[in-house]
């Protein structure tokens, strides 16, 4: 009987084991995954663990056929399969949740998980499909709106809308990418304690592509570990610690250290003073009542992102006007024009350096030359000074150790984290007052993000105020001096930060309070 | 015999004008929102709209069947549609400079085939009249409707109706909004366009077809005078939904009515301001209904336009 229904081409009932074996990716001459052999047995809750870089998302590609491996073998329940597509990867039961959201953003949530199946009938009969689909959510053990359009859903949601779309969908062998950067704790662990359910009962095998550590003792049942294109190591979670999995992942490299927190106290810098604009819906009002940095001190923002931070940034940044309230630099009135700017010594550091704070197809001398091109000593400047410009970015990128083939290569050809680093040499070069960021190590790997972090710590030491919007809330714990949480538009809690607790401000993360 | 009726005369002449100017107006809107709700933009729906007005008539007069010229006009749309999908199927094509040359290519193309067209006269399309209830000439006049007007009032419904309601128009949103998500779904991307860039050229065609072969009814080198871009222009200021496509084309056609009606009862002066009405409108709806701070949210993702 069961030789028949493994015949079938329709999706299976119960959870599937997984191996690879010997898996090689080459392109050309760079070899992204070399022999890599992991298993993961049915019912199990596994890891994939790895710097940037290192062949994770190769990997999992390979097995859902977005790549045709160079070399090695995929077996599922013990059948070697053959995955041309991912379509055929699909027909076998293995889904994934990928990093980037997949949902389309002006379809609604209903409208997505219908349109996903592979069975969509020509005329859809809404009436039907919306009984099958709260019988479906009355299962499951969260909810999500199903009647607004996606694009409107904050990210926690979206996140768990792409899990209900996998199961919707009968997936038997999830694969999920980094499923929990965009969520509080408490919904990352409600939403992996939710899989852990589900892979307890046998009826999903998960392998999850992680960088966090916590998450990893919470939950999995195995870990495996690659670096550079290898398998590093890994066994069972509970035989492994931290740091034995930190070192396979990292292998001898030195860490930089966040810089020493020294104690400063500093006049106030950056004042706003019941500001309120319209947010980028139109609908909602940001309103920020009473906000001061001082110089020499990190203000961290933490929120789930689309609490609000994102419009923070762009009425600092002058480009979401006030409809009431204003700002202040230093006592003074700031519209964040260029010649402001540059008076006060306020810098920015946007989210997605590469879309928000570069010319992508221009150099990296010129997008490092940005904010000095037009003025020099205070003068202003009519000729572009082609070797000032040279001699100015061959020392930041030196000093900051951008690896970039050339000066004049364009600055999309970089990696995230030396697009990152490039921005960060701009903007902290000179003297700065203050310093507005945006998700700064989002996407980064280990190395980078130390590195990074180190520096905007070093930057608070020499007496800047910092204003640190972030969605990683590791990153707010390490880096602030004061914590405050942006929810629905608005600051909700602040807190020291040498007597945060994490519990607290994930309570009003998730806006119940 | 005619009545006076007064300044009845003027709203009345509007209502005539909107419907019998919004039509071909209606087709090629409807036609373009299809395709760039699958991502892409047809700029050259405008030769595609004088080819098909030249075709129309053309065939028409050969067959002496206006029925078969507006067929002959839609399928040559189709071919303007296929082509410009196909080529922009290669790599590093951009869709609006491609958009721009098939305009010109259309009309010129139209002209050279259309010469020995200008004089003969073909069969129109028929009109139902609405108006048989009234004694009033200028009431039948202005209620004497053409049945493309109201296949094209059908249409737009119906083409709002499958984007909501029907696997195709699902997937066409899905590859308009997001090519990565349609990638994950399976949907082939270019041939969804492809298809929908045909949709659109033919019922383009067909409203050429309604400007040879009913209002104003004949074949000559002037007959768009630049429809087919503003129709294109109104997909956005429709923000991209069928229906609204209908009804800004009512206004616009019903705005266009407002010179000749005034002139029609007596006003003598400045009624050449009245015809630039159509566009004032139109920029002054559009500047009202637009924010500086606010998402277009109803904008598909994945126009070239709005990238």
């Amino acid at each position: 009987m069961n030789h028949v229904l493994e015949r079938t081409p329709h999706p299976p009932t119960r959870a599937l084991s997984l191996e690879t074996l010997g898996m090689t990716m080459r392109f050309g001459n760079f070899t992204a995954l070399r022999d890599v052999s992991i298993k993961v047995p049915a019912g199990s809750f596994h890891v994939l663990l790895g710097e940037n870089g290192a062949g994770k998302s190769t990997l999992v590609k390979c097995i859902m056929g977005f790549n045709r491996p160079t070399a090695g073998q995929l077996t599922i329940d013990g059948r070697e399969v053959e995955v041309p597509n991912p379509r055929a990867a699909h027909d076998l039961g293995l889904g994934m949740v990928y990093q980037h959201f997949t949902l389309v953003p002006s379809l609604t949530a209903a409208e997505n998980l219908v349109i996903s199946r592979a069975d969509v009938p020509a005329k859809i009969n809404w009436g039907k499909e919306r009984e099958a689909l709260s019988a479906f959510m009355a299962t499951m053990p969260f909810q999500v709106p199903l009647d607004v359009p996606v694009g409107r859903l904050a990210a926690g949601e979206k996140q768990k809308l792409e899990l209900l779309k996998q199961l919707y969908l009968g997936r038997k062998f999830l694969i999920l990418d980094e499923p929990t950067s965009v969520l509080t704790p408490s919904e990352a662990d409600e939403l992996l304690g939710m899989v852990r359910g589900l892979t307890t009962a046998g009826d999903l095998t998960c392998l999850m592509i992680s960088h966090k550590f916590r998450e990893v003792t919470a939950f999995a049942d195995e870990v495996s570990v690659l670096r550079r294109g290898e398998y590093a190591g890994g066994g069972k979670v509970s035989d492994l610690s931290t740091a034995d999995m930190a070192a396979m992942m990292i292998g001898e490299k030195e860490l930089v250290r966040s810089a020493k927190r020294v104690e400063t106290s500093g006049n106030v810098i950056l004042e706003v003073k019941g500001a309120k604009a319209p947010d980028r819906s139109g609908f909602k009002t940001i309103e920020i009542g009473d906000l001061k940095v001082k110089a020499g001190e990190i203000v961290g923002i933490a929120g789930i992102s689309g609490n609000g931070q994102m419009e923070l940034m762009q009425i600092l940044a002058g480009q979401r006007p006030l409809e009431e309230g204003e700002i202040r630099v230093k006592d003074t009135p700031y519209k964040a024009s260029r010649t402001e700017a540059r008076k006060f010594n306020v810098r920015y550091l946007p989210e997605e350096p590469l879309k928000n704070a570069c010319a992508p197809k221009m150099t990296v001398a010129e997008n490092i030359f940005f904010r000095d091109f037009d003025a020099k000593g205070g003068k202003n400047q009519f000729w572009l000074d082609g070797r000032r410009m040279m001699a100015e970015a061959a020392r930041l990128v030196g000093d900051y150790k951008v690896k970039t083939a050339s000066l004049a290569s364009p600055i999309a050809s970089l990696s995230g984290g030396n697009v990152q680093r490039a921005v960060l040499a701009r903007e902290l070069t000179g003297e700065v007052d203050l310093l507005v960021i945006a998700n700064p190590c989002f996407g980064l790997d280990f190395s980078a993000v130390a590195e990074i972090r180190a520096r905007i710590m070093a930057a608070r030491n020499a007496g800047t105020a910092v204003l640190l919007i972030s969605e990683d809330l590791d990153e707010i714990l390490e880096l602030s001096d004061r914590i405050l949480v942006m929810s629905e538009g608005h600051i909700a809690y602040e807190t020291p930060a040498a007597t945060a607790e994490i519990g607290e401000i994930g309570k009003y993360m998730a806006g119940h309070h | 015999m005619t009545t006076d009726i007064g300044l009845w005369g003027v709203p009345l002449a509007i209502l005539g004008g909107a419907i019998r100017v919004s039509t071909p107006f209606i087709f090629v809107s409807v036609g373009e929102a299809l395709t760039e709700r699958s991502g892409r933009v047809n700029l050259g729906l405008e030769g595609t709209l004088v080819f098909g007005a030249m075709s129309g008539y053309a065939i028409a007069y050969q067959t002496n069947s206006a029925w078969i010229g507006l067929l002959a006009a839609a399928f040559f749309g189709m071919l303007f549609g296929l082509f410009h999908g196909w080529i922009c199927k290669l790599p590093k094509v951009n869709d609006i400079a491609l958009g721009i040359a098939l305009m010109i290519f259309g009309s010129g193309l139209a002209f050279f085939f259309g010469k020995p067209y200008i004089q003969p006269v073909a069969p129109h399309l028929p009109a139902i009249s609405l108006g048989w209830w009234s004694d009033v000439p200028q009431v039948q006049a202005a209620l004497r409707v053409n049945v493309l007007f109201i296949a094209g009032i059908a249409l737009a419904i119906a083409a709002s109706w499958m984007l909501k309601n029907t696997k195709v128009g699902l997937t066409i949103r899905v590859a308009g909004d997001s090519a990565d998500a349609a990638r994950a779904l399976g949907i082939d991307v270019n041939n969804v366009r492809l298809w929908s860039t045909a949709a659109g050229g033919a019922l383009a065609g067909i409203g050429g077809a309604y400007l040879s072969l009913y209002y104003p009814g004949s074949w000559n080198e002037e007959i768009s005078s630049g429809q087919g871009l503003m129709a294109v222009a109104l997909v956005i200021f429709a923000r991209w939904s069928p229906i609204n496509c209908a009804y800004a084309s009512l206004l616009f056609g019903g705005a266009g009515a407002l010179g000749p009606a005034l002139q029609s009862v007596g006003v003598t002066q400045g009624y050449y301001l009245f015809y630039a009405a159509p566009y004032v409108l139109t920029l002054g709806l559009l500047i009202a209904t637009s924010s500086t701070t606010r998402a277009m949210t109803s904008a598909p993702g994945e126009l070239s336009i709005t990238k």
